[in-house]
């Protein structure tokens, strides 16, 4: 009998709340469940008729992945300025609204649905590890809307409403592989941290390493925060391995490199390759500790393009001289660009034209140019291997001789048939 | 041979690491009931003390010998002022001890973020503890070794000092039962201030310690507070002895079965190796015998 009633207060509540978010365009919503339903019949809020379109920017600014997502949140927040001081997107200037994603993947699903849903955003930039993204792409496919992921993962996804502008396996990892391989490189040893992306990077690297004759002395993975590494490091000097694949992430860096160091491995002796560790974290891990270890990313602060002399010229004007520029941080620069170019050649904010108008956008990005993928929503990446230098900034000792198209699925490697599984 | 070595090795300086973390927080544990979550924090402060007296002091060698000293003040001070503003409220209530001191954690932590900023900061290695000495052909890093001399010289300065003082003898007597040594003269007060003192400089001491081994980021002390609950609780709350022997068992025990397995089964193996202890012994491997009514 109370189930009855309730129930039928509820229904014309409900039918309320809808009328009002379908009449008001971009108006504040009460009940954000009512407006997922909304936005998921079709009508996109996204409110084009003033002189500003509004973009959502969703980054961790606290919890233990702000240290890195912070960086990503201030070149968005150059990106937006730059593209408003040319004029806007198809004349309407940014309106930035940020969220806080607090380093968990329910709260960045959650405000994601805000974003999307309340502040009627036109798309939206951010996400850093796989779980928020992963968390986010439900989201963003009920509502269709638009999300720009900025940082290498480790592939094996593609969707129609996630552009993914960090590199995938084949633009970061393989590289690596195939550099190591051409340095001669006849056995490896893994180190990671205790999660998805590592656990996959290696799966595709062990599936490499046994099409190409390459030994893997061992697989070793530690507590995401760990910071007790006798034991690995103890494995990997006895395995006496050509080198090190490290996917290791976060503070677990500093206390694998000081105690890979002090039972005297060095970057001659047994180079390590680090695919997390980016120009921001070297003074973290401290450069006495990795001076001279191998990165591979597709971007470096070093790159002499002028796209990049002129993005880190900006950012050191407005973030300070001291701050430096890494590889996730020029993809989110990178995304906003070229959400701008797909809005311009659809002539539209709407999201089916500006999905239909992705493939073969370009932008002269500070890697280089890069163009979308329609297929997958990837882009072409120009991947580089790097020393890291004595002044802790990151040089290019190999770059790929064209940007490589992205390949999340592996399908164009015979050796990775089974893996996308 | 030389990879037995290297383990045994390992395993010591994993235990004087846990004995460092642990040391004062069993002896807050045992005088007053305190469980003190921010204990992890404590050593956050001092490593990030090391830092700023790095900065002061360009001589990476000067500056860590100064910082243990500085760091064992700085511990010992912000406990002092845990111990008289919040917990001296609370004795003998653990659960609000819990609660309030997990909160200070959180504070200590967006301090250390506003403070430092959320980046961990780079303390140097000084040059004469760069590399390693070698043992029948396995390396022992000397920073480890540092470690461990410095974690013993702390246990032996702490059961000086419980042995052999009249401080020491008071905070026994206030252990053992608090209303009879209250009775007889002591004042219950000054010897729980001076414990949260020593105990939360121990935390600074250890925090010191551990920049040599890992980063000096805000979330430091999350890295040690559960390994050190465990130490204190294995080894009987308040037993300085329990501590020390649990400590080096956990130790030698991980890199065990870090070495046979892997790290995240060896985490998981120590675990369940407490577990099944605890079901046998609750007390831990000592237990306190007081002849107080309570």
């Amino acid at each position: 009998m109370r189930f009855l009633i309730t129930k039928r207060a509820f229904l014309p509540l409900a039918a309320a709340a809808m009328a009002t978010v379908l009449t008001g365009c971009g108006s504040q919503i009460a009940d954000p469940a009512s407006a997922g339903s909304a936005a998921s019949s079709g009508t996109s809020c996204v409110d084009t008729s003033g002189s500003s379109v509004k973009v959502g920017f969703i980054n961790s600014l606290s919890g233990t992945m702000a240290i890195s997502e912070s960086t990503v949140f201030d070149s968005l927040t150059l990106a937006a300025e730059e593209i408003n001081g040319s004029g806007g997107v198809l004349g309407k200037k940014l309106e930035v609204i940020s969220e806080d994603g607090a380093s968990e993947p329910t709260k960045f699903a959650e405000r994601a649905g805000k974003l999307i849903q309340q502040d009627c955003t036109a798309a939206v930039f951010g996400g850093w590890t796989s779980s928020s993204r992963k968390a986010m792409l439900p989201v963003f496919e009920a509502n269709d809307a638009l999300l720009f992921y900025p940082v290498q993962y480790e592939g094996l996804e593609s969707s129609k409403n996630i552009f993914y502008t960090g590199a995938t396996t084949n633009q970061q990892i393989i590289p690596a592989l195939d550099y190591l391989a051409e340095q001669g490189t006849k056995s490896l040893f893994l180190v990671g941290s205790d999660y998805v992306f590592p656990r996959t990077a290696n799966k595709i690297i062990q599936a490499y390493a046994a099409a190409k004759g390459i030994e893997v002395l061992g697989e070793e993975y530690a507590p995401l925060g760990s910071t007790e590494f006798s034991t690995i490091v103890n494995k990997v000097r006895d395995s006496k391995a050509d080198a090190v694949f490290n996917t290791l992430n976060g503070d677990s860096n500093v206390a694998f490199f000081r105690q890979y160091k002090s039972v005297g491995l060095t970057a001659d002796s047994m180079p390590v390759v680090s695919v997390s560790i980016a120009e921001e974290e070297v003074p973290g891990v401290g450069l006495d500790n990795v001076q001279g270890q191998l990165t591979a990313w597709d971007y470096y602060q070093t790159l002499d393009t002028p796209a990049n002399t002129k993005f880190v010229a900006a950012f050191k004007a407005k973030f300070g001289a001291e701050r430096v520029t890494s590889d996730p941080m020029e993809a989110a620069y990178t995304s906003l660009f070229l959400w701008k170019a797909m809005v311009e050649k659809a002539a539209s904010f709407d999201v089916d034209k500006v999905q239909a108008a992705a493939d073969g956008v370009t932008f002269e990005a500070p890697e280089g140019l890069v163009t979308v993928n329609g297929e997958n929503n990837h882009i072409t990446k120009t991947p580089r291997i790097g020393k890291i230098n004595s002044a802790g900034l990151i040089e290019t000792v190999w770059s790929s001789p064209a940007a490589v198209e992205p390949d999340p699925y592996l399908a164009t490697y015979d050796w990775a048939t089974g893996l996308a599984k | 041979m030389e990879l037995l070595i290297g383990q045994m090795f390992a395993g010591l300086s994993l235990g004087s690491v846990l004995l460092l973390a642990a040391l004062g927080l069993s002896l807050t544990f045992g005088q007053m009931g305190v469980i003190n979550m921010a204990h992890g924090e404590f050593m956050m402060a001092g490593a990030y003390t090391a830092f700023v007296v790095q900065q002061a002091i360009s001589d990476a060698g000067v500056s860590l010998l100064v910082s243990i000293p500085a760091g064992f003040l700085v511990g010992g001070v912000l406990g002092l002022v845990l111990e008289e503003v919040l917990l001296r409220r609370m004795y003998h209530r653990p659960l609000d001890t819990l609660l309030v001191t997990f909160g200070v954690a959180l504070i200590l932590q967006q301090a250390a973020r506003d403070i430092f900023g959320a980046p961990s900061v780079d303390v140097r290695t000084p040059a004469w503890l760069q590399g390693n000495i070698e043992l029948l052909g396995a390396p022992i890093p000397l920073t480890r070794l540092f470690i461990l001399g410095l974690s013993l010289l702390c246990l032996a300065g702490l059961v000086l000092l419980l042995k052999a003082t009249p401080l020491g003898r008071r905070i026994r007597a206030v252990v053992l039962n608090r209303d009879l040594a209250e009775t007889s003269g002591v004042s219950t007060r000054r010897s729980d201030q001076l414990t949260f003192f020593i105990g939360s400089g121990l935390a600074g001491i250890a925090g010191v310690a551990v920049t040599l081994i890992g980063s000096t980021s805000p979330y430091l002390g999350t890295n040690y507070i559960v390994d050190a609950f465990l130490v204190v609780v294995a080894g009987g709350i308040g037993q300085i002895k329990g501590a020390v022997i649990a400590a080096f068992a956990l130790g030698v025990l991980q890199s065990a079965f870090e070495y046979s397995t892997t790290a995240s089964i060896g985490k998981v193996l120590i675990l369940i190796v407490i577990v099944v202890f605890l079901q046998l012994r609750p007390q831990g491997i000592f237990s306190l015998k007081t002849r107080s009514l309570a």
